[in-house]
């Protein structure tokens, strides 16, 4: 999934490039102050998440999970996905530096893409629709990423046509595994701690009934 | 791999903690990144195999200057040009031209196996010159530096957090992998499997945010500002700005020669 330095044509590292820093301005302007620690440590677990391998056939692969990141940072996801790629990049030489850009817009736009038309099936309480709609995020996240792929190896020449359709089809059976694995982990986050998956102003509203609940408690038993 | 992203990494920049610091390691953190981001992009504008070959050579030469573990270096490489091997093998055959040999009554061209090797030495140079620029610069050091380039400080502190956070939360996955462990767990190409590593990741999510609620609570205890004070000081000695000079003329003398003096074979 990672392409390397060298490979693609000039024009497409230079669109790959504009596009990364549009989305990485507009995904810091989303990003206030006191979200910067949540968003970090979620960073660090979609990064752990690279570093969980999983087997598929007689192989492995490791986990990407952009799908998750989606659904749970929204456009931050898009950030906190380069930070990772970022530190890849420069300490273990997965990918390159002046592919950055365009890895980074391969991974992190899928994500984001999934997230948003996702979100608001997820956030329902069913936790097995919510499971589903979280697998389709996971696989269809995935399968955007082969394709912008794809598409970047075939805009650098038609030489690579063959090459990018290979990528898209090994990749079919990881898009498999990789919505099993985020539906799973949508049904645990939906039935454990439903807010992770919630849009803003549902917390706001779901911790307020909490808290009317805890109150209430609190006097029943004082009054009992 | 997580080794790098440890809790006890020294907080200085320029190897106050460190008694042996390597002949690259002696300069400045932001020369060096500069210096590696420009590299990489000199390098793939190169055409030709000589020149690309000279790149190669050249970043051979740096990791020598380095205290890098030669069979680790050469190990990440190695995983790098598996990512690549297929694609380039597949190249000759698919690019239309002088056909050189066949195989399998497929032709392979000369100007796709020259193109494929180019392809292979010019990733191979760029990733070793980075590795061995930005040897002994740690992540916490990585982040210093960025923000002294004028990067974003959100995108910074950002980054900070996850390479903090790295190593707390793959200790945190290693003991539930542990406890399934305890329990039997294997991992086969199963739904129950994947259903379990669904589990594990959703966990591990859920934990991590009641972490970062608890990290930002403490922190603001502490009266986090949004502002992290830098606690080092780079200094840009005569010495680095000479690496830069000499750096930046070589690489576009690279790059020239690449354009106008053409090998005649």
């Amino acid at each position: 999934m990672h392409i390397v330095d060298g490979a693609l044509a000039p024009e497409v590292l230079i669109g790959g490039g504009v596009l990364a820093v549009a989305g990485l301005g507009l995904g810091l302007r989303k990003l206030p102050i006191d979200k910067i620690p949540a968003t970090g440590v979620l960073s660090a677990t979609f990064f752990v998440a690279s570093l969980i391998h999983v087997p598929v056939g007689p192989s492995s692969v490791h986990l990407i999970m952009s799908g998750l990141a989606g659904l749970v940072l929204g456009w931050t996801a898009f950030p906190a996905l380069f930070v990772g790629l970022l530190l890849q990049a420069i300490f273990f030489g997965f990918g390159g530096l002046t592919v950055l850009g365009v890895n980074t817009v391969n991974i992190a736009f899928p994500a984001v893409i999934a997230g948003f038309v996702f979100r608001s099936m997820v956030s329902r309480r069913n936790p097995v629709a919510a499971a589903v709609w979280g697998g389709l995020a996971g696989a269809s996240s995935i399968a955007l990423t082969t394709l912008f792929v794809a598409v970047s190896l075939m805009l650098s020449g038609d030489a690579f046509a063959p090459a990018a359709k290979l990528v898209f089809f090994a990749h079919i059976p990881i898009m498999i595994v990789e919505g099993l694995i985020s539906a799973a982990a949508v049904y645990l986050i939906v039935k454990v701690k439903p807010e992770l998956l919630m849009p803003e102003d549902h917390v706001a509203g779901f911790e307020l009934s909490a808290s009317a609940v805890n109150t209430k408690q609190a006097s029943e038993v004082n009054n009992g | 791999m997580s080794h790098l992203f440890g809790h006890d990494q020294p907080l200085s920049v320029q190897g106050s903690g460190s008694p042996a610091v390597s002949f690259v390691g002696s300069f400045d953190p932001r020369v060096r990144v500069v210096a590696a981001g420009l590299f990489a992009i000199m390098v793939v504008s190169l055409h030709q195999i000589e020149f690309a070959l000279g790149a190669f050579v050249l970043a051979i030469g740096t990791v020598f200057l380095t205290d890098l573990p030669l069979r680790l270096t050469l190990k990440r490489m190695a995983a790098m040009d598996g990512f690549i091997i297929v694609m380039l093998v597949m190249l000759p055959f698919t690019t239309p031209g002088t056909p050189m040999f066949s195989v399998f009554g497929a032709d392979a061209s000369q100007e796709g196996l020259h193109h494929a090797i180019l392809i292979g030495i010019r990733a191979n140079a760029v990733v070793l010159m980075m590795l061995s620029l930005l040897s002994g610069l740690t992540p916490v050091a990585l982040g210093h530096t960025l923000y002294r380039l004028r990067c974003p400080a959100a995108l910074v502190h950002l980054m900070m957090f996850t390479v903090r956070y790295i190593s707390v939360l793959h200790d945190e996955y290693h003991r539930l992998r542990m406890a399934m462990k305890l329990r039997g767990f294997k991992a086969r190409n199963t739904i129950h499997t994947y259903r379990s590593f669904g589990y594990l990741f959703g966990m591990l999510l859920v934990r991590s945010l009641e972490r970062a609620e608890r990290v930002l609570e403490a922190m603001k205890c502490r009266g986090f500002s949004g502002h992290f004070p830098m606690i080092d000081q780079l200094m840009f000695r005569p010495r680095d700005g000479v690496l830069a000079v000499a750096f930046f003329l070589l690489v576009t003398i690279l790059v020239l020669m690449d354009r106008v003096y053409v090998f005649a074979y």
